[in-house]
C-alpha cells in the first residue's frame, strides 16, 4: 500500500463514520427533528460527501478547464449535485463515499496485481563486482560496467551483464530466463547470460557487453513495450469508450427533459437521469481488459515464452495451422548412429572401427557422427593407419586404411563398385554401406533424433486447437516423409531449399481459412518465414538477437512443450477479458434499462460502476495463479 | 537523450493525457508514460535536458494532479 493509498484509506473511513452518524442522526429523528428540514440535512451529509469526495470536485474542475466534459469525475461530480438538488441528500452522500471507496479498492487491486506481474519479471541486476587492476572489488551500477572488465559474481548473486567465464566453475539458474528448473554448468571459457542466478562456485568473468545490449535490458525492454502493443479486444475497448460516455450521458440529458415535458415531475426524472450519469463511465473495461493482457504477457514470460505483445497473445489464443521447420525444432539437428547393421560374420565393432577410420579425415556431420560413436569416443582413433582418402562426390570416399582399400558410401557407390548390398529400409534415415577389399561389412544407419516429447507436443497442440500441422524440410521426400509419418503430422513439405520457404508458407497461409497461422522456427535462417507467418515463434532463442529481433513469441531455450502451455495461457487471457466485456456491459445496461423506469436506484448505480470495476479487476487477476499449474 | 524514470500513475487514461500533454512541450522529441510498469521514458534534447523534465512533470501535473516522477 503507497502512502497516498494509506491517506485516502484513512479519509474514507472517516467519511464512512460521519456519514453513518448523520444517517442515525435522521433516522432517531434527533434535535427535535430539525433534520426533517432539506436543507439542514444537506448540510449535514456534505461533511462525509467533501471529505472523502473533495479530489472529485477538484478533478472536475480542472476537467472542465481542460474541456475534457466526459472526464469521470466531472460526471461523478455532476451525478451527485444532482441527487442533492432533487433531496436525496443521504444517497448523493452514499454515492460519492462509495464511489471512492471503490477507486480506492481499484487502485489497490491494479498495484497489486501490477506488483505480482513485475515479481514475475523481477530479473534485473540490482549491482556488479568490478575486480580492479590492483585486485580490489567495488561494487557499482550494471549501467557502469564496461565491456573487457573483470567481474566477480559470488554464490547467489544475479550475473549483471553477458560475459564469459575466465575463472571458476558453478552452476548457473537460468530459470528466470528461460523457465528451466535443471541449473546449467559453466566452465571456463563458456558464455554466461545477464538474469541468471550463480549458484555455488565462485566466478570471475570478463565482462562482453554494455548492460543495456545484455540479454536480461533486452528482455525488460520486450516485456515492458509488450503492453504498447494493443490486441483487437483493447482497441475496441478504447473505441467503445469513446462512444459509451457521451451516448449514455446524452440520454441522461434527454431522459431528465423529455418525460418531464411530457408528464411533468422533473425531479424524478432528474434523479433518473442521475443514476445514468454514475453508469457512464466504461472503467471496468478500460482497467480490467489491459490488466488482463498484461497479466498473460507476465504468466507467459514466467513459463519462458517471452510474447511481445497483446496482439500476438489474442493471435496465438487463435492458432488453427502451424508450420514448424524440422531440423533443430522437431529434431535435435545433429546426426547420431542408430543402427549397426553388420554382414553375416562380422562384428559391429568391426564394422565400425573400418568405417571411422576410412572417415578419418572427413568433416562431413555424417563422418563425425560415425566416429564419435567409437567405443572410445572420436579421439580414440588411431589416425597414422589412414594413408588415402577420395572423395566420390554425392556417393561418398574410398580410402587406403592399413593397405585395404575401404568404401563408405551409399548405394550407387556400393552398385557401381559391383557389391551386392542388403537393402535396408529405413527411409527416415541416411545409410551408409561400409565394404572392404570388395567384401560387404554391412550398413551404418544414421539419423537425426527427433526430440523426446516431439510428438507428444503435436498431440497437445491438436487438444488445444491446432488443426493442421505442417512440417517444412530440406529434407528428400521419402526422409521428410517418414519423419512427418513418425510424428503424425498433417503435411510434410519436403526437398525445399532455404529460399522455398517462404514462397511454401505464403501457400499455406493461404490455404487457410480462419485462425492464424504460426511458424516455428530456430531463428537461425528462418527468419524471414518468421516474419512472413501471421506468428513467428523462434525457438532455443537465449543469446540469439536475430531470432529475438524477427519473433513475435520468443521461447528461451529449445523445450517444445511450451509452445501448448503458451496457447493455453493465451486462451485463458482472451477468455477472461471477454468475460469481462460480457459481464460488465451486461450489468450496465441492466442497470441503465432498471435505472430508466426507477427500478434501480443509485445504489444499484454505484455497483454497476464501481462494483462491476473491482469484480472484473479480481478476475483479470486470476491469470496471476497460472505459474506452472498450466 | 533518453532516460527512464519511475512514475505515479493512476490509469491508462491518465497515462495517455499525461503523453500527449507532455509532447507539446517544446524540445521533447518523444515520451511514453507505460501504466502498467509505472515508467515514464522521456526522450529529449540533450543540452535542455533537465529543464524539460521538469517542465514534463509540471506539466502532467497539471492535467493529472496525482501525476509524479521519481528523479
Amino acid at each position: 500500500m503507497s502512502a497516498r493509498q494509506k491517506k485516502d484509506l484513512w479519509k474514507l473511513v472517516i467519511a464512512a463514520a460521519v456519514f453513518a452518524v448523520a444517517m442515525v442522526l435522521e433516522k432517531t429523528g434527533a434535535f427535535g427533528g430539525a433534520l426533517e428540514n432539506r436543507w439542514i440535512s444537506m448540510g449535514l451529509f456534505l461533511i462525509p460527501y467533501l471529505i472523502c469526495g473533495f479530489p472529485v470536485l477538484r478533478k472536475a474542475v480542472l476537467g472542465i478547464a481542460h474541456g475534457q466534459m466526459f472526464d469521470e469525475s466531472f460526471l461523478m461530480a455532476l451525478a451527485s449535485a444532482g441527487a442533492f438538488i432533487t433531496g436525496e441528500n443521504e444517497e448523493a452522500a452514499a454515492v460519492m463515499l462509495f464511489y471512492q471507496v471503490g477507486e480506492w479498492f481499484q487502485s489497490y487491486a491494479v498495484g497489486r496485481s501490477r506488483q505480482s506481474i513485475t515479481d514475475l519479471m523481477d530479473i534485473a541486476p540490482e549491482f556488479a563486482n568490478v575486480e580492479r587492476e590492483d585486485g580490489s572489488v567495488e561494487t557499482v551500477d550494471p549501467d557502469e560496467v564496461e565491456p573487457g572488465a573483470i567481474l566477480v559474481i559470488r554464490p547467489g548473486e544475479r550475473i549483471p551483464v553477458d560475459a564469459e567465464v575466465i575463472s571458476g566453475e558453478s552452476l548457473v539458474n537460468t530459470a528466470a530466463l528461460t523457465g528451466e528448473p535443471v541449473p546449467r554448468q559453466v566452465v571456463p571459457g563458456d558464455e554466461v547470460i545477464s538474469g541468471c542466478v550463480n549458484g555455488e562456485g565462485l566466478l570471475r568473468v570478463r565482462a562482453e557487453k554494455l548492460y543495456e545490449d545484455s540479454t536480461v535490458a533486452r528482455i525488460l525492454e520486450l516485456v515492458e513495450t509488450a503492453s504498447e502493443k494493443k490486441s483487437r479486444t483493447e482497441n475496441f475497448i478504447t473505441r467503445f469508450a469513446r462512444y459509451y460516455t457521451p451516448v449514455v450521458v446524452f440520454s441522461a440529458i434527454a431522459l431528465a427533459v423529455i418525460p418531464s415535458l411530457l408528464v411533468g415531475d422533473f425531479m424524478t426524472w432528474l434523479y433518473r437521469a442521475c443514476t445514468f450519469l454514475v453508469i457512464s463511465c466504461p472503467c471496468a473495461l478500460v482497467i480490467s481488459v489491459p490488466l488482463a493482457f498484461f497479466g498473460g504477457i507476465g504468466a507467459a514470460s514466467k513459463n519462458g515464452v517471452l510474447v511481445k505483445g497483446s496482439n500476438y497473445l489474442e493471435l496465438l489464443a487463435d492458432v488453427e495451422t502451424m508450420i514448424s521447420d524440422k531440423t533443430g525444432t522437431l529434431t535435435e539437428g545433429t546426426f547420431k548412429v542408430t543402427g549397426l547393421l553388420s554382414a553375416d560374420g562380422v562384428s559391429e565393432e568391426e564394422l565400425l572401427a573400418c568405417a571411422a577410420a576410412a572417415e578419418g579425415m572427413s568433416t562431413h556431420p555424417i563422418a563425425n557422427s560415425i566416429r564419435e560413436r567409437l567405443p572410445g569416443g572420436a579421439d580414440s582413433l588411431n589416425m597414422n593407419l589412414l594413408t588415402g582418402t577420395e572423395n566420390i562426390s554425392g556417393m561418398g570416399i574410398r580410402a587406403k586404411v592399413a593397405g585395404e582399400t575401404v568404401l563408405v558410401g551409399n548405394r550407387r557407390l556400393m552398385e557401381e563398385s559391383g557389391i551386392a548390398v542388403e537393402t535396408v529400409d529405413e527411409p527416415a534415415a541416411t545409410v551408409c554401406y561400409v565394404a572392404k577389399e570388395d567384401r560387404y561389412l554391412g550398413a551404418i544407419v544414421i539419423r537425426d533424433q527427433i526430440k523426446e516429447g516431439a510428438k507428444d507436443v503435436i498431440e497437445s497442440l491438436r487438444a488445444v486447437g491446432v488443426k493442421k500441422f505442417v512440417m517444412f524440410t530440406g529434407d528428400r521426400k521419402s526422409a521428410g516423409e517418414a519423419v512427418g509419418r513418425e510424428l503424425s503430422v498433417d503435411e510434410v513439405c519436403a526437398e525445399l531449399l532455404p529460399g522455398d520457404k517462404v514462397e511454401k508458407a505464403e501457400s499455406v497461409i493461404r490455404a487457410n481459412e480462419k485462425g492464424s497461422v504460426a511458424f516455428i522456427g530456430d531463428g537461425i535462417n528462418d527468419a524471414p518465414v518468421l516474419m512472413r507467418a501471421d506468428l513467428g515463434i523462434a525457438m532455443g532463442s537465449l543469446g540469439s538477437d536475430a531470432a529475438i529481433e524477427a519473433a513475435d513469441v520468443v521461447i528461451m531455450d529449445d523445450d517444445l512443450s511450451r509452445i501448448p502451455r503458451v496457447i493455453r495461457i493465451a486462451r485463458r487471457t482472451v477468455a477472461i477479458a471477454k468475460q469481462n466485456i460480457v459481464f460488465a456491459l451486461a450489468v450496465k445496461i441492466l442497470i441503465l434499462v432498471l435505472g430508466a423506469f426507477g427500478i434501480a436506484n443509485m445504489w444499484a448505480a454505484v455497483f454497476a460502476d464501481v462494483g462491476v470495476a473491482v469484480l472484473c479487476i479480481l478476475n483479470s487477476m486470476r491469470l496471476l495463479t497460472i505459474k506452472r499449474t498450466i | 537523450m533518453k532516460k527512464k524514470y519511475k512514475c505515479e500513475i493512476d490509469c491508462a487514461s491518465c497515462a495517455a493525457k499525461v503523453e500527449d500533454a507532455i509532447r507539446k512541450i517544446d524540445g521533447v522529441n518523444d515520451v511514453k508514460v507505460n501504466f502498467m510498469m509505472q515508467k515514464m521514458t522521456l526522450d529529449a534534447d540533450d543540452g535542455r535536458f533537465d529543464e524539460i523534465l521538469r517542465e514534463a512533470v509540471r506539466a502532467g501535473k497539471k492535467i493529472e494532479p496525482d501525476f509524479s516522477v521519481e528523479f
